[in-house]
């Protein structure tokens, strides 16, 4: 039976962690049937088959311009149905976990969210998900005939298998009961790299001392391509925005490099970054216990350090 | 306003993380536990809403067995009026959230607050499958709560920003901050918490068909490799050469 990914986009651009799901459900073996909600650049829908998927359908109504759970539950449901899938992947994020919830819940699948690789399916069907915050796996068997997966980030790399999708658009009827939440206004970065889905991610901590000097770590950041973060007591100052604090109670991030700057590494921040692939920690304190998380330490005032930073990766180009 | 906060036991956010019986189950040796971070936010604003609105009743529930009680005490030490715990090992969200929604059904609430994951499992699902189950609108995370009338103002946190909702009551938030700030219980609390109700159900079968096969820990890092200050061309190589990501 098909798998039904839903991908999910913004600013007409798929977002990185769903072309992952896609390749993710490729790997699974059955067709995959992808489904994009909204706006999206018919080029962008075209480009899901080079990753696995065989059928796109599209859900483009203009009600639907706005990510409302319930009603992207509905027409996800809907899609599984018509499409006879028994399996959906998606991208865990703000929309697509409590989606996963609200699907699974409806259709009675096993659920698992913070999925980080493909299953053993060598007895029974068995994902492997991320608990503790990172500190610790386990291995949990979906046993019901249908099942909801949602991934964490690199659950899955996101290869180009080469195939084409044929592209359906999907009309779908949608009930006044799945608009009840309304969402008013909302206000999102744009162009910025996102720091959920970040590649490279550049973090700032209280000993960069204050919000005016998170100029020389926006320099760095840009020259890397990197989106900003931050840690707590740095969001709860306002020094920077809420949406940047990593860690434990904020947002946790799995890049290819997390660059920590004036950051202690409490173990509620590295509960957020430790699913990083390399760490660099930059700190005046030898002493301090981030050093223990990094692959590599640089120990210094971070105001001299950064800018030869900034420079040396200018210099490497 | 009637309003049910669901909060989970779970090991204190510096815990050092340890399983037994062969990688089957958590090992609690040494553990604190506590109310989780995110659960305790929602509780901190429940508690918040109550104080606001005269004739408020704020039940909270647990589901787990009898060692989350001095948890549940402290929640009541806070400011919830009276407990429910379901007497049950919680190790699968979809029965949880049965055993929620079970109560919800009979309890005609208002609100029903929770934390937006949980910091055990993280799962971050709890929330949308009551409500799911319940028929009413789920919103997660939520940053902020404001209540008029019948009428709530919410704002979501969504990559990169935040957006305004509007949704009637009743309905089934995930909270995390800025929502409130985290209360801590006063000694008047902690003695009217000793007498406060808290009455124990058996649960009701639920499945969600789901089962924990053995636990993981993650390979040990290796030793950090230190740069000197003065020689960042040698970093910007190893990140390239030796660790591959730039
Ligand atoms: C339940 C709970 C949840 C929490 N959740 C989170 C979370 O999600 N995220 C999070 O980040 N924190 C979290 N915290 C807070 C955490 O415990 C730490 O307090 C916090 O991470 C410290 O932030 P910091 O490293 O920026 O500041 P500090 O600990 O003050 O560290 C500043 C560092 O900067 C260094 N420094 C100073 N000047 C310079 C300089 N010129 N050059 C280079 N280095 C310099 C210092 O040596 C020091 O190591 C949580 C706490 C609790 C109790
Ligand atoms: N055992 C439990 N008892 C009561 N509430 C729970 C329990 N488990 C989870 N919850 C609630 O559901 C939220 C989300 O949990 P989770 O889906 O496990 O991440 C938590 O923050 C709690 O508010």
């Amino acid at each position: 039976m098909p798998t039904l990914v839903f991908v999910e986009s913004a600013e007409g651009q798929i977002k990185k962690t769903s072309l992952e799901a896609v390749a993710y459900a490729h790997a699974l073996g059955q067709p995959v049937t992808a489904l994009a909600i909204g706006e999206v650049d018919k080029a962008e829908l075209e480009n899901l088959g080079k990753f696995g998927a065989q059928k796109v359908l599209h859900a483009n109504d203009a009600k639907l311009n706005q990510a409302v759970i319930q009603a992207y539950a509905s027409v996800i449901i809907k899609a599984m149905e018509d499409e006879k899938a028994d399996m959906l992947v998606l991208a865990n994020s703000s929309l697509g976990t409590p989606v996963a919830a609200r699907v699974a819940a409806k259709i009675g699948a096993s659920l698992a969210s913070n999925v980080i690789a493909l299953p053993d399916t060598s007895a029974g069907f068995s994902v492997k998900k991320s608990i503790y915050t990172g500190k610790a796996f386990s291995w949990i068997e979906l046993k019901n005939p249908k099942k909801v997966i949602a991934l964490k980030k690199n659950a899955a790399e996101a290869k180009e298998v080469g195939g084409t999708a044929s592209i359906t658009p999907y009309a779908v009827s949608l009930s006044d009961a799945d608009f009840s939440v309304k969402i008013t206004s909302s206000e999102k970065a744009t162009g910025e790299i996102l720091l959920p889905e970040a590649n490279i991610v550049v973090s700032g901590g209280r000993g960069m001392k204050g919000p005016e000097h998170w100029g020389i770590l926006e320099e760095l950041a840009k020259t890397l391509h990197a989106a900003t973060g931050c840690s707590k007591p740095v969001s709860d100052m306002h020094w920077r925005p809420h949406h940047e604090h990593v860690g434990q109670t904020g947002v946790k991030v799995a890049p290819q490099l997390y660059i920590a700057v004036g950051i202690s590494g409490a173990i509620q921040h590295l509960a957020g970054v430790n699913s990083s692939k390399c760490i660099v920690v930059i700190n005046k304190d030898p002493e301090a216990p981030f050093f223990k998380a990094a692959d590599y330490g640089i120990v210094g005032d971070a105001f001299e350090i950064i800018p030869k930073l900034t420079e040396a990766i200018k210099a490497a180009k | 306003m009637k309003i049910l906060i669901c909060i989970t036991h779970v090991p204190d956010t510096t815990s050092k993380i340890a399983f037994k019986d062969n990688n089957t189950k958590f090992d609690p040796t040494g553990v604190q536990f506590i109310i989780g971070p995110y659960d305790d936010y929602a509780l901190a604003r429940a508690v918040e809403l109550k104080e606001a609105n005269a004739g408020s009743t704020l039940t909270v529930l647990n589901v787990g067995l009898a060692e989350t009680e001095p948890t549940i005490r402290k929640a009541l030490a806070i400011g919830a009026d009276d407990a429910i715990r379901v007497n049950a090992d919680p190790t699968d969200s979809f029965f949880v959230a049965a055993q929620i929604a079970e109560h919800a059904k009979a309890g005609g609430y208002d609100l029903i607050l929770m934390g937006r994951e949980s910091i055990d499992y993280n799962s971050g699902v709890v929330h949308g499958i009551v409500g799911e189950m319940l028929g009413m609108p789920s919103v997660s995370p939520v940053m902020k709560l404001d209540i008029e009338g019948n009428k709530a103002k919410l704002v979501r946190e969504i990559e990169g920003g935040k957006e305004t909702i509007e949704v009637n009551l009743p309905f089934v938030a995930g909270c995390q901050e800025p929502i409130a700030e985290w209360k801590i219980p006063n000694m008047r609390g902690i003695m009217s918490a000793r007498t406060k109700p808290l009455k124990v159900v058996e649960p009701k079968s639920a499945d969600g068909g789901v089962a924990t096969k053995k636990f993981e820990l993650p390979a040990p890092k290796g030793a950090v490799k230190m740069i000197p200050a003065d020689n960042m061309g040698q970093l910007v190589n190893l990140l390239k050469t030796e660790a591959k990501v730039l």
